[in-house]
């Protein structure tokens, strides 16, 4: 069910055409705020099936995070970080590039990690305080978090030019925000993948905030403006359209795999809700903003696309059925999480031999020991 | 058979031996392709392997070890080149937070096989940040192992097995020993872990690492000629410490000397005199001695001779344990 037939260069087209004048330009929108394709969604034509399963993927994503939110309250989890509002941003992109290319994302990329089929379980293990990290990187093509911002963008970097060395077709996709952009990490990792011309996909939301210092205490030249500089195409995209997100991502992608250099993909979007579970964001912005933001609504936009498109009712009701069934996965699978005991961070700390280690590890277990006899 | 090199020479045959070993081993840093490294220890590598595997990277430290840690999660076996010391700092976070600590975030899962080698310490009269000893930074942080290498043998065998390491390792290589000249065996004598005792001494012993364990043979020998007989063990890993070994030599000496180049304050000496202390109280018959650099940001070149621990220094602590 495609609503219109996409003119294969179309999308191409303008993007070209931004590239030739690396001024900021308004963010690329194929659905407008209240669900209508805009003219150029028109003339690319907008995939109903696929926006239909980003749907339900953001739907999911956005349950994730009110459960967690619920069980934070509750005590179950230590922290939670919402990306409530930019799960467009994370859809739309995560699912713009193959299963095989590798991620290296920063912190609230909860909805990338379900599209990449990583369990809520494992999810959440790290804001439990079980364990530092959930998953297997091996199975999901996704690495463990970085919390120390930026940090991950270059091993991005490296990560490409292995990929690079052993002529794989892969990109390297890597997630950052709007604040980590003014980390030394970051500039570093994209001059050095412009100069090396590796195949990283840059992808910042710019969720407007960083906890509460705004983006434009970050940085005067926006982010797809600098990329220029670094000789990175950039790319402007409205990150609470999940089409746009998609096709932009998609084309950015296939232009990096295809061996021109690294790009960049700036998604504008907003943390709807606070910085962490821990934050107040009414401290630093005001109600105005936040409604206006609430009228941007990814998901709600989405809903209303197909709505509008005529997706019948009983795909919605399906659909919070699963949210619901899904909803109870997550307060089942958190509360089951368990920690691993300390003794276990012995051995995991090095991969050979440590006989000072050993030492006190062996003094550890004879304490613990000690105490539960 | 054994050859004769220069200790930087013995480093350069050990990339190249890593190298030719295992084609994932990869060589990168500022200036080690074509000019072969300011020290010209990776000089003739590049022209051998290829641009691909000795890479000339942006002056970028933290990117240097950043992009390492990228490449080893794909399946390279990374050796970092870090110009000099004093420009180890802005790839601190790389080093302790992300490198050191990966394989224990992801539960064991990452393994990070990446060697970041360090011309280390003074005495060569160079400008500011180009002679300091940072290894007390790197031992502090679990998850790296830290090694010194003192001798052009150990410095050829030293890199082959820390390249075959399955941890990160911190390699230093002391700067102002790179031309010194000795015999390089085929084989190993020692694993990577393992102090060296180069001299047995029933009065004291000293231990040091790295630039300082010629000044303690000379210090030894200085002593001997006055009827001493003082010990010399040469660390070569400061994380994890060779701790039988340290109170091998304590239960025999009674007494123990450690001379390293760094500041004392917090430094390797002071964890090697209360690891002593505390298994081998009822051995000693003097406190652990430490002789090390003031207490000072390293000061102006024409300054170092008084800055550095020399043999009278080493000789004036000896005689301090041997009088307590
Ligand atoms: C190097 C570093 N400094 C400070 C912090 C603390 N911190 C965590 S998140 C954050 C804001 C990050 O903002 P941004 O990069 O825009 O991402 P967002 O949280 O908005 O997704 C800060 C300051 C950190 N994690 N790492």
């Amino acid at each position: 069910m495609t609503l219109t037939v996409p003119p294969p260069t179309a999308l191409a087209t303008v993007l070209e055409a931004r590239q030739d004048d690396p001024r900021a330009t308004p963010p690329l929108q194929l659905i407008d705020e209240a669900g209508e394709p805009t003219a150029l969604g028109v003339q690319v034509g907008i995939d109903v099936d696929l926006a239909q399963e980003m749907h339900a993927d953001m739907v999911l994503a956005r349950r994730l995070d009110s459960e967690a939110l619920a069980l934070q309250r509750q005590g179950e989890l230590h922290l939670w970080l919402m990306s409530w509002g930019q799960e467009a941003a994370q859809v739309g992109s995560v699912r713009a590039v193959r299963d095989t290319d590798m991620i290296f994302p920063s912190y609230r990329e909860h909805a990338v990690a379900l599209c990449r089929r990583i369990a809520p379980a494992d999810i959440m293990r790290q804001w439990r305080g079980v364990s530092h990290s959930g998953w297997d990187p091996a199975e999901s093509k996704v690495h463990i978090n970085s919390l120390v911002l930026g940090t991950q963008t270059l091993h991005a970097t490296g990560y490409a030019a292995g990929v690079r060395m052993d002529g794989a077709d892969e990109v390297v996709l890597t997630y950052f925000g709007d604040g980590a952009a003014s980390q030394g990490d970051v500039n570093e990792a994209l001059n050095w993948a412009a100069a090396s011309s590796l195949p990283v996909l840059f992808f910042c939301q710019n969720n407007q905030w960083a906890i509460s210092t705004p983006t434009d205490t970050q940085m005067r030249t926006p982010l797809h403006v600098r990329a220029a500089g670094f000789g990175v195409t950039g790319y402007h995209v409205d990150g609470n359209d999940a089409m746009a997100v998609h096709a932009v991502t998609r084309y950015a992608a296939e232009q990096v795999r295809r061996g021109v250099g690294p790009a960049l993909v700036e998604a504008r979007t907003y943390r709807l809700a606070g910085h962490s579970s821990s934050d107040d964001p009414q401290r630093y912005r005001t109600d105005d903003e936040q409604q206006q933001w609430l009228a941007k609504d990814p998901v709600v936009r989405l809903e209303r696309f197909l709505r509008g498109v005529g997706v019948e009712e009983a795909h919605f009701a399906d659909l919070a059925a699963r949210a619901d069934a899904f909803a109870a996965t997550v307060r089942e699978q958190c509360r089951a999480l368990h920690g691993e005991d300390l003794a276990s961070v012995f051995d995991q700390t090095y991969a050979e031999p440590h006989p000072v280690m050993a030492e006190e590890r062996a003094a550890f277990v004879a304490r613990r020991d000690r105490a539960v006899a | 058979m054994a050859t004769r090199y220069s200790l930087g020479a013995a480093i350069n045959a050990g990339l190249r031996a890593a190298m030719a070993h295992d084609d994932k081993v990869v060589v990168m840093g500022e200036d080690v392709g074509t000019l072969g490294g300011v020290f010209r220890v990776t000089d003739g590598l590049a022209a051998e392997f290829g641009a691909d595997r000795v890479v000339d990277t942006p002056l970028a430290e933290s990117g240097i070890v950043g992009t390492a840690i990228g490449l080893a999660l794909r399946g390279y076996r990374p050796v970092c080149e870090i110009q000099f010391d004093g420009f180890v700092y802005p790839a601190f976070d790389q080093i302790v937070s992300q490198l050191a600590k990966m394989r224990a975030r992801s539960q064991g899962r990452l393994a990070l096989p990446i060697v970041i080698r360090i011309p280390v310490g003074g005495g060569i009269g160079a400008v500011e940040h180009h002679s300091e000893s940072n290894e007390a930074y790197f031992a502090h942080t679990a998850g790296l192992r830290v090694v010194s290498c003192a001798n052009p043998d150990d410095a050829f065998h030293m890199i082959q097995q820390a390249i075959a390491s399955d941890d990160p390792v911190v390699f230093y290589e002391p700067k102002r020993r790179y031309w010194d000249k000795g015999e390089v065996e085929d084989e190993p004598t020692r694993s990577l872990h393992e102090a060296a005792v180069l001299r047995d001494g029933s009065d004291c012993t000293l231990v040091a690492h790295g630039p300082t364990v010629a000044t303690a043979l000379a210090a030894a020998d200085a002593a001997r000629e006055d009827g001493f007989s003082v010990g010399v063990v040469d660390l070569r890993t400061l994380s994890p410490l060779d701790v039988a070994t340290l109170r091998k030599v304590a239960a025999e000496s009674h007494r123990v000397v450690v001379v390293h180049e760094a500041s004392t304050f917090l430094g390797i000496g002071a964890e090697i005199a209360a690891t002593i202390t505390e298994s081998c109280f009822y051995d000693l018959e003097a406190p652990v001695l430490r002789v090390g650099a003031y207490n000072l940001p390293y000061p102006p070149a024409h300054l170092e001779s008084d800055f550095l621990p020399d043999v009278d220094r080493v000789l004036e602590a000896v005689e301090t344990s041997l009088n307590f």
